[in-house]
């Protein structure tokens, strides 16, 4: 599970944003977690869970926003639907995934004196 | 506390980040990429589930390279460097990366453990990364492609089960080949039906590091992609 992993690198990230704007807490993290992307977004809130212990995120919730995979065509730009073949009905080329391999933290709420 | 107003609530301050949570694997992918780049060696990340024959594969290139490649490698195991070992006794220069519990090798784990390896005089450097089909989709090494194995004994929803591990392949190596008259239940028609599911543009090889089937192959892709990465190398060293 290398959810835990993912959790140390989004700790260090906030923290180091936390302490250079001189908060007191952080209170909720916005994450955006793709469908493509190889983390499984229940495994990442319990991994926070445990990790946020005793830290300057100990209360801090993770809000995590799933983003969908969505492949489109190379040449048309055509939606390529998901759960078939990966190729472009109407022109027959590859499909390339638009979106949905995300691992990204986009807001973090913070308590500042 | 809000001293704006006296009202007594938090101060709460949303503030937009838009960061990559693995930008610094990222950073250190890249500096390996750097390295890799600059010595124009091509690194491979060899992915693929436990006894999918990610070792044996790498034996069975270093009999065809003999002589004619040197060939380094990095064997990534949660314990013991039996993997290491073997590559060494095949001609490769090789190094373990002893990963404890964790799952998957990481960009650091890699800059370490070339810091081991003289990989000066090395035209071609294989991470064989944990067995593992999930995690070490996840994270760049700074790798110029990453080979996943599938062995035909695995299944031919394999694919299907894991799509990001097969998403991220450059090739896959259907592995175990010589095996396949023993598998009534297994077509590699329907293997390949899984993969173009989850690759679009599907590149794959069968192979038998047993026999020896399809080796040739592999090998010719291989030096197709030294050849790619040497035009990249010229590329950065003329921007």
């Amino acid at each position: 599970m290398h959810e835990y992993s993912i959790v140390q690198s989004l700790y260090d990230a906030v923290a180091g944003q936390a302490v250079r704007s001189g908060a007191k807490s952080v209170h909720a993290i916005h994450v955006r977690i793709g469908e493509m992307s190889g983390v499984d977004p229940g495994l990442l809130d319990t991994a926070w869970k445990v990790f946020r212990l005793r830290t300057i995120c100990e209360t801090a919730a993770l809000d995590v926003e799933i983003v969908a995979a969505e492949w489109r065509c190379s040449l048309c730009g055509g939606l390529v639907p998901r759960g078939g073949m990966l190729t472009c009905g109407a022109c027959g080329a590859p499909a390339k995934l638009k979106q949905g391999d995300e691992i990204l933290i986009d807001r973090i709420v913070m308590e500042v004196p | 506390m809000c001293d704006s107003c006296g009202c007594g609530d938090t101060n709460l301050v949303p503030v937009e980040v838009q960061q990559r949570i693995l930008s610094d694997n990222e950073r250190t992918a890249a500096h390996n990429r750097h390295h890799f780049l600059e010595r124009s060696l091509l690194a491979v990340n060899v992915m693929g589930s436990p006894g999918a024959g990610k070792t044996a594969v790498l034996e069975a290139t270093a009999r065809a390279l003999h002589g004619r490649r040197l060939i380094g490698a990095l064997a990534g195991d949660l314990a013991t460097d039996h993997d290491a070992q073997r590559l060494s006794a095949a001609g490769i220069r090789a190094e373990s990366i002893t990963t404890g519990s964790a799952c998957h090798l990481d960009a650091s784990m890699v800059h370490h453990a070339l810091h081991q390896l003289n990989c000066a005089d090395l035209d071609y450097l294989f991470i064989e990364n944990v067995g593992n089909l999930v995690c070490p989709a996840v994270y760049d090494l700074g790798q110029a492609a990453n080979v996943v194995l599938l062995a035909v004994t695995e299944g031919e929803d394999k694919p299907l089960k894991y799509p990001v591990m097969f998403h991220k392949a450059d090739l896959v190596l259907i592995s175990k080949i010589d095996l396949l008259p023993h598998l009534p239940d297994i077509s590699l028609d329907r293997i390949v039906d899984s993969l173009r599911h989850v690759m679009p543009n599907p590149k794959y090889l069968a192979v038998s590091a047993r026999t020896g089937q399809g080796i040739d192959d592999w090998i010719m892709w291989l030096h197709q992609q030294e050849h790619a990465a040497v035009a990249d190398h010229h590329r950065h060293a003329h921007v």
